[in-house]
């Protein structure tokens, strides 16, 4: 059995009170393991951007659990919360919410020197997350001096920089073309089969297709999921008819 | 290793005969020799058998677009590509793929039907199709990368790739019209739900136009 990374127990997530208020999201149960890629698809307003928000504990469930490498995050408070966020999920947006007056370098460290690891450690374990997304050349550069694929690379690498295994990536390629779009799927689907649980809000068919699952939410509930398991062999091995 | 998918077997109208005629093109060759070469250059993406080749040999023959020379000393007999065979060839090569009479989407005559047939749940009929395109289209992309990874590693297979991406391309081409699907269908169910199928009064469409005739 694979470990659990996210789990949401009869998560639930309204916004205002009374005749005014609207269920975001509802009654929602959902686990990924350590190694998954999991896509979420659904309409504007269907509760894909509060899925993420709350499993990323950016924000906090009206009712039910989400769990974080089985720390209950309903649990902590606001401190505790941030240094789970910094040890154990990253965070990858459209627009990259990368430091303009930060080397790559540094952006990619900063969430480690602000978690107290040693200036010298957290560079250089940097440099190994900017390696794995293939643009450890680039590591002096400047976000005005990167490509908007290249700067999402060094989202991704801060996002898995350090032992974080949950990447929570809200349209990611949404501000890229198609080309360098497929080449941070790429980077993704490569996080997960090393090990990393991996949550993708798109609203591409295409790139949810990169996804072991496929989840579609309707009204603030997942309605379907479009699940394989993962052995490209078999595929390979189709007979003709 | 044959890796057809379904589709490309049933839903896609392949001209043999062209391809044949094209590989002619290059030097004159045996049925055998053709079957190999035409599986080795598109990645043995459209199987072929020998009855296939050897009976559109005959009929080319037949028309003037090749000629059969006869034994080449070691048992085969050779074809090569006559002067109309070469002109029927650049013909074929400059004239883009039409389907001229797309076949019938059951899909859209599902729909059409539910929405004039009360108690049917169309959201619900939609995304089992999305649901069933989407696990299409992941498989698309495994093999896809698969198939990249192997080209990575120059053992070529260029068709193979072509093939996929023509899949993986029309799988998110149909998510996104069922999409569309839905939110146009929510914006007319209700003007359409009690209303039986009316007679069609379609004019006659012109023939030669591009436009999709039903």
């Amino acid at each position: 059995m694979s470990e659990q990374v996210l789990q949401l127990r009869k998560v639930s997530r309204t916004y205002g009170s009374g005749a005014t208020s609207v269920g975001a999201l509802r009654e929602v149960d959902l686990e990924i393991s350590a190694g998954e890629f999991v896509a979420v698809m659904g309409p504007s307003g269907s509760g894909k951007s509060s899925l993420l928000t709350l499993a990323g504990g950016l924000d906090r469930a009206s009712s039910g659990e989400i769990f974080v490498e089985n720390t209950p995050l309903g649990s902590l408070n606001i401190n505790e919360l941030a240094r789970l966020r910094r040890r154990a999920i990253g965070y990858v947006f459209q627009d990259f919410n990368l430091v303009p007056s930060l080397t790559a370098l540094e952006n990619v460290s900063l969430p480690l020197e602000l978690d107290g690891v040693p200036p010298r450690k957290a560079r250089r374990q940097a440099k190994d997350a900017l390696r794995t997304v293939g643009i450890e050349k680039l590591s002096e550069r400047f976000m005005d001096q990167l490509s908007g694929g290249q700067q999402q690379r060094v989202a991704i690498a801060r996002a898995i920089v350090g032992q974080r295994r949950l990447i929570l990536a809200d349209e990611p390629t949404g501000a890229l073309d198609s080309a360098t779009g497929d080449g941070i799927l790429e980077v993704l689907r490569h996080r997960a089969d090393a090990g990393c649980a991996v949550v993708l809000v798109t609203h591409e068919a295409r790139h949810a297709g990169w996804a072991d699952r496929v989840l579609f939410l309707k009204d603030g509930r997942i309605v379907d999921e479009a699940s394989q398991s993962y052995d490209p062999s078999i595929l390979l091995n189709q007979s003709a008819v | 290793m044959r890796r057809c998918h379904p589709s490309i077997i049933t839903g896609v109208h392949m001209s043999i005969r062209h391809s044949l005629l094209a590989l002619l093109q290059d030097q004159p060759m045996y049925g055998y020799q053709l079957r190999s070469e035409f599986e080795e250059r598109t990645g043995s993406t459209w199987p072929l058998n020998i009855g296939q080749v050897y009976t559109t040999l005959d009929r080319l023959e037949r028309d003037g677009l090749a000629a059969n020379d006869g034994d080449d000393g070691e048992g085969h007999v050779m074809y090569r590509i006559t002067e109309a065979g070469q002109a029927e060839v650049s013909k074929w090569f400059s004239a883009p793929v039409i389907a001229s009479n797309p076949p019938r989407n059951e899909l859209a005559i599902k729909l059409s039907l539910a929405l004039t047939l009360d108690g049917l749940d169309i959201e619900a009929i939609l995304q089992a199709q999305r649901t069933a395109s989407m696990l299409n289209l992941q498989s698309y992309t495994r093999q896809r990368r698969a198939a990249a990874k192997a080209e990575a590693e120059q053992d070529h297979d260029v068709a193979w790739i072509l093939v996929l991406d023509s899949l993986i391309f029309t799988a998110e081409a149909e998510i996104r019209w069922l999409d569309h699907c839905e939110g146009w269908l929510k914006k007319h169910q209700s003007s359409t739900a009690r209303r039986k199928a009316a007679p069609t009064t379609a004019g006659s469409q012109d023939k030669n136009s591009q436009e999709v005739s039903r």
